[in-house]
């Protein structure tokens, strides 16, 4: 490791190549907490946006005539407006109203809270449509077929539709998660401490911009990559013969 | 557009107006007219930088719809260090982050061009453009790509038998039919970006959120904070969704089951 340390050093002297947060202690503590809340907006936001879908999706299927609509408004809403501006209404707009109207003196919910929640609820909206998505490519005999073995509309739905959607969803899925990981950078503007925050802190002090730049290309490069690999795993994991292709 | 859409948006409108009263409510003495009356006020310069937000957009899809479009042949190439670059090209920049190549190049392109000793500037908005083009043009790449690769074999092989070389094969047989199925999937690509404009406000350029920070600023009431944000998202909502809307009704006409 010391030896490692010297070579980048020496990198950094002889060729301006600085990677800092290698050698530097101060550095490597911002570097490696940007990761871990990166790791903890995706894998929070990830978790609550297929549950926001999975809700949305089971309200539309049943039909209930109140909820549904106000899940198609929800969609409509989140689909429509940028994920920023989204993130703003809720830390800079909804966050001290609430504080007001509760009388609180601190804020009563924390910048990566209000990130977590904006990023699930932005995501949810679209894992709503894929799965309802999935849900409409189950022919319409085989959930006939369930209610005909005596299943209730909660247990066919649960049993029957949902595995099938899943299974038809997946690569959507992947497609909307990856965009999310994505988005988390998003949580930059309200300063909380993910990597691409704690990459800037490090390139203002260091100057070396450039490399950082590539270390986050690289890093997403590689995030993305293996959730990609993951879920194409997955999803010949689960695979059912003879359905979907 | 039609009813259904029009009864969403009133809906939507009742909703952030809905919200614009809560915190007035909140803080007991102001009242809701004065609250609506700063909104209007204000409303001229909120669609001014609306509008830059717009015209952002449009070049950055304009120039990523080009040079996607070149990647996305490239991708198809029968050479295959060309089709390799491509193929890579795409993947790098479909998976990057906007916001870091946002970063990339407002941060490291530099400030002015020297053109036989003239020296051109190149404005932060300029940068935001291209960074939000390089994104683009990964994603159109892979909607050209998908758009030609969908034409049947046998497209080609008709082509073939009439003796058209490849370039004129791709030119007059493919191109106008993966055209129509091209459209859809690249208007979603646009509804992307313009999602992802107002990011363009992080990195320095002044857009629609800018303006509204400023106008928060500057009424310094946090009775305003819900409806100025509002009224950002409405804008935005009113431009996309209508366009949403038209790439459904495209998609499911050009459905091909």
């Amino acid at each position: 490791m010391i030896g490692l340390d010297e070579s980048l050093r020496s990198l950094a002297a002889g060729f301006g190549f600085t990677l800092s947060f290698v050698f530097d202690d101060y550095d490597r503590t911002l570097f490696l907490q940007g990761i871990a809340y990166t790791a903890l907006l995706s894998v929070a936001s990830i978790v609550g946006s297929l549950l926001a879908g999975a809700v949305g999706a089971y309200v539309q299927f049943r039909g209930f005539r109140f909820a549904s609509r106000l899940t198609d408004l929800y969609v409509q809403a989140f689909r429509n407006t940028p994920p920023l501006v989204q993130l703003y209404f809720f830390y800079f707009a909804l966050g001290p109203t609430l504080t007001s109207v509760f009388g609180a003196s601190q804020p009563v919910l924390s910048n990566v809270t209000w990130a977590i929640l904006a990023l699930t609820l932005y995501a949810g909206a679209f894992n709503v449509e894929i799965f309802r998505a999935g849900i409409e490519a189950v022919p319409r005999t085989t959930v006939e077929a369930a209610e005909a073995l005596g299943l209730n509309q909660g247990q066919a739905f649960r049993r029957v539709v949902l595995p099938l959607a899943l299974r038809t969803s997946l690569p959507s899925l992947n497609n909307n998660l990856v965009n999310l990981i994505k988005t988390t950078t998003n949580a930059y503007a309200i300063a909380v401490p993910e990597l691409l925050y704690a990459s800037s802190q490090i390139w203002s002090e260091n100057l070396n911009t450039f490399e950082m730049m590539i270390i986050l290309l690289v890093f997403y490069m590689l995030v993305v990559g293996l959730f990609s690999w993951a879920m194409g795993r997955f999803e010949r994991a689960i695979a059912v013969p003879g359905w979907g292709r | 557009m039609s009813k259904p859409g029009c009864a969403r948006l009133r809906l939507f409108v009742a909703i952030v107006l809905a919200c614009a009263a809560l915190p007035v409510s909140a803080s007991e003495g102001a009242a809701t007219p004065s609250s609506f009356a700063t909104l209007i006020k204000w409303l001229p310069l909120l669609l001014k930088g609306f509008a830059i937000d717009l015209g952002i957009s449009v070049a950055s899809m304009a120039i990523g719809t080009v040079l996607g479009a070149v990647v996305g042949v490239g991708q198809i190439s029968s050479r295959a260090g060309v089709r390799r670059t491509s193929q890579w090209i795409t993947q790098f920049f479909r998976n990057a982050p906007w916001l870091v190549l946002l970063f990339f190049c407002v941060l490291l392109l530099p400030y002015h061009f020297t053109v036989f000793g003239f020296s051109i500037p190149f404005p932060a908005w300029a940068k935001g453009i291209i960074g939000l083009a390089l994104p683009v043009m990964g994603n159109v790449a892979e909607v050209v790509r998908g758009g030609i690769q969908s034409i049947p074999s046998g497209q080609w092989e008709a082509a073939d038998a009439l003796a058209l070389s490849r370039s004129q094969t791709l030119r007059l047989v493919i191109f106008p039919q993966a055209l129509k199925r091209m459209l859809p999937p690249w208007m979603n690509v646009y509804a992307v970006l313009m999602m992802a404009t107002p990011l363009v406000s992080i990195v320095g350029v002044e857009d629609s959120v800018t303006v509204a920070r400023s106008v928060l600023a500057a009424e310094g009431s946090p009775a305003l904070l819900m409806p100025v944000y509002g009224l950002v998202l409405l804008l935005f909502f009113a431009y996309c969704a209508p366009i949403a809307r038209c790439t459904r009704r495209l998609e499911a006409r050009y459905a091909i089951a």
